[in-house]
């Protein structure tokens, strides 16, 4: 069996290098508040069961089980370290879960990593921690509380990272807005179903096995009010946004027009002298043909060099 | 059962393998980044870095078939760029009836498609390139240098060290459920009873994947405090990176930067 990449990870290159580096920056800035409250909150035991429980999660993503068609439900797991755990805990679990998956697996690129945390880790998690937790209070300490408000934060989160994702996308200028939303929301509303069934059969099973794990209101923590209120407002601003942008697309579609506009204006800077590409070329298509040729110029050295340096690793060996 | 086939690293007496961790997990995202910077349609640029992550691929020994391999991991996400062809605005190429409807391809969607393509796959083979010559361990040590958060490297090495036992129990769940309940891989064959009970089922399985890894953190927690640890991450001192490396990191940079300005420039 081998990993398959889940389809919410984005590769490099999809993202533009404004919206991957925004990203980058908020992500950062909420890990750094999260490191810091589980400094304070949570004793030095904590530090290796994260860690196991990152690894449970990563490995629990090959759990999964048949739908219709030869396609497959699988966990993703940030409802289940949320409510386990807690909330400022599981952002570092899950932050380390998608950071693995990128740097090991290149399961999603290194420089969107920033927007794939948000959108795992920080959206995982707040928008469960809402759900969830305006469940519980809801329910007033009733057993259902436990299944309604995991299976509605499990869907939620999923959902809501999907819109995530195709706006982030549709900012970039790589997917239009009016088509990756409503796909992206459709085909997730699905998978979330998915992962909204398994996050209750876990919790069904902990319920029997260790009720202490789960009972016990872990997600009662100090400043939790805040990852609610983050979770309230992403999942709130996702739903206004989506079939906003999704109808009228000429408002995001002007931002990657602009965002465009900010490549091609960088373009004068440095052309003081005008039509100038290779030395003493000027045509686009015989600057690219003298690429070629460099290239093709730099990969034959690197080569012959290789067969030298093999020839000579291997000739003290056949005399010795 | 062992799975060490989820570990990329692949030992190779290579050039690429013999570098400092540092410089390379600086170089491979400084590559990332010059491909990031590279506008639309430089298509000199692209066939220089193309000849740039080609020489690395052959230097570091690991097999230009394995790499190309692995970045096909990339392709699915394809889909999300495809749509692109026919919204652009531009010049048209190319009209295609689709039943009521007909789809315009435009030459600025063909090289918005086609740039988005490159980078996805020049950047996806730098990092395949990193993460199989470099063991995990040293790239540990290349995270603490460029001052992440120790908590987070500390998470993070620990999640290495558990992954393939996690994994090893999960394969096991995995088996038991094939031996007793239902086979998910076989079509058309009547596998145990309705959705929802295959949803609790694997549910049931995470599950006890949690329980079992509260107590073996539990377990991990008494080991490393009967050896001294109080919650601080304490790990050596960096050695010093050789000047050497720090020649070809900083010519690596220039030439990058130099790169992205010929992409404007072109």
């Amino acid at each position: 069996m081998h990993y398959s990449p889940a389809p919410l990870h984005i590769p490099d290159g999809f993202l533009s290098i404004y919206v991957a580096i925004i990203f980058w920056v908020v992500s950062l800035m909420l890990i750094v508040y999260a490191l810091k409250r589980v400094n304070q909150d949570l004793g030095e035991r904590q530090v290796p069961l994260m860690g196991v429980l990152a690894a449970a999660i990563f490995a629990g993503q090959m759990l999964n089980f048949a739908v219709a068609g030869g396609t497959s439900g699988h966990m993703l797991g940030a409802t289940l370290a949320t409510i386990l755990l807690g909330p400022w805990a599981a952002i570092l679990v899950m932050t380390c879960v998608v950071g693995v998956q990128a740097l090991i697996f290149q399961d999603g690129g290194l420089l969107a990593l920033g927007a794939n945390i948000f959108n795992m880790a920080i959206i995982g998690v707040s928008v469960s921690y809402f759900a969830y937790r305006t469940v519980q209070k809801l329910a007033g300490g009733k057993p259902w509380g436990l299944y309604v408000g995991g299976f509605a934060a499990a869907w939620l989160s999923v959902v809501v990272a999907a819109l995530a994702t195709a706006l982030e996308l549709a900012i970039s200028g790589t997917s239009p807005a009016n088509i990756a939303l409503p796909t992206m929301g459709a085909v997730h509303a699905l998978i979330g179903i998915g992962e909204g069934l398994i996050t209750v059969g876990a919790l069904a099973f902990l319920a029997a096995v260790r009720p202490d794990l789960v009972k016990r209101d872990n997600t009662e923590v100090p400043a939790g009010r805040v990852v609610w209120l983050v979770g309230l407002v992403i999942a709130l601003g996702l739903a206004v946004l989506s079939p906003l942008a999704s109808s009228n697309p000429d408002g995001l579609e002007w931002v990657a027009e602009q965002q465009g506009f900010i490549g091609l204006a960088q373009s004068p800077l440095y052309e003081i002298i005008p039509d100038y590409a290779f030395p003493g070329v000027s045509s686009e298509a015989v600057a690219t043909i003298v690429a070629g040729l460099l290239g093709t110029t730099l990969v034959f050295v690197v080569a012959l060099g290789l067969a030298y340096s093999r020839r000579k690793r291997s000739s003290p060996a056949e005399s010795s | 059962m062992h799975v060490h086939f989820l570990d990329p690293y692949k030992p190779r007496a290579s050039l690429i393998h013999a570098f400092d961790p540092r410089v390379k997990l600086v170089l491979a995202v400084a590559f990332i980044l010059a491909v990031a910077l590279t506008p639309i349609g430089a298509w000199p640029v692209y066939v220089l870095l193309f000849a740039v992550i080609l020489s690395v691929v052959m230097l570091s020994e690991l097999g230009v078939g394995y790499v190309l391999k692995r970045s096909a991991l990339a392709l699915p996400f394809v889909l999300a760029a495809v749509p692109i062809l026919f919204t652009a605005n531009g010049v048209p190429l190319l009209t295609v009836p689709v039943g009521p409807w007909t789809l315009t391809i435009t030459v600025e969607g063909v090289q918005r498609f086609v740039t988005i393509l490159l980078k996805s796959w020049l950047s996806i083979q730098m990092a395949i390139v990193l993460a199989a010559s470099t063991p995990f361990p040293q790239l540990l040590v290349a995270m603490r240098a460029v001052r992440m958060p120790r908590l987070i490297v500390a998470i993070v090495g620990l999640m290495w060290r558990y992954l393939f036992v996690m994994v090893d129990e999960v394969l096991r769940l995995l088996r038991a459920r094939t031996a007793r309940s239902g086979d998910p891989g076989l079509p058309g064959v009547r596998i145990g009873g309705s959705l929802a009970w295959r949803a609790r089922v694997t549910g049931g399985m995470a599950g006890n994947l949690l329980v079992r890894s509260f107590d073996r953190g539990e377990r991990i927690y008494a080991a490393m405090a009967a050896r001294g640890y109080d919650g601080e991450v304490r790990a050596f001192p960096l050695p010093p990176i050789p000047m050497g490396q720090r020649l070809i990191l900083g010519v690596g940079l220039a030439v990058l930067l130099l790169l992205v300005l010929l992409g404007y420039l072109v």
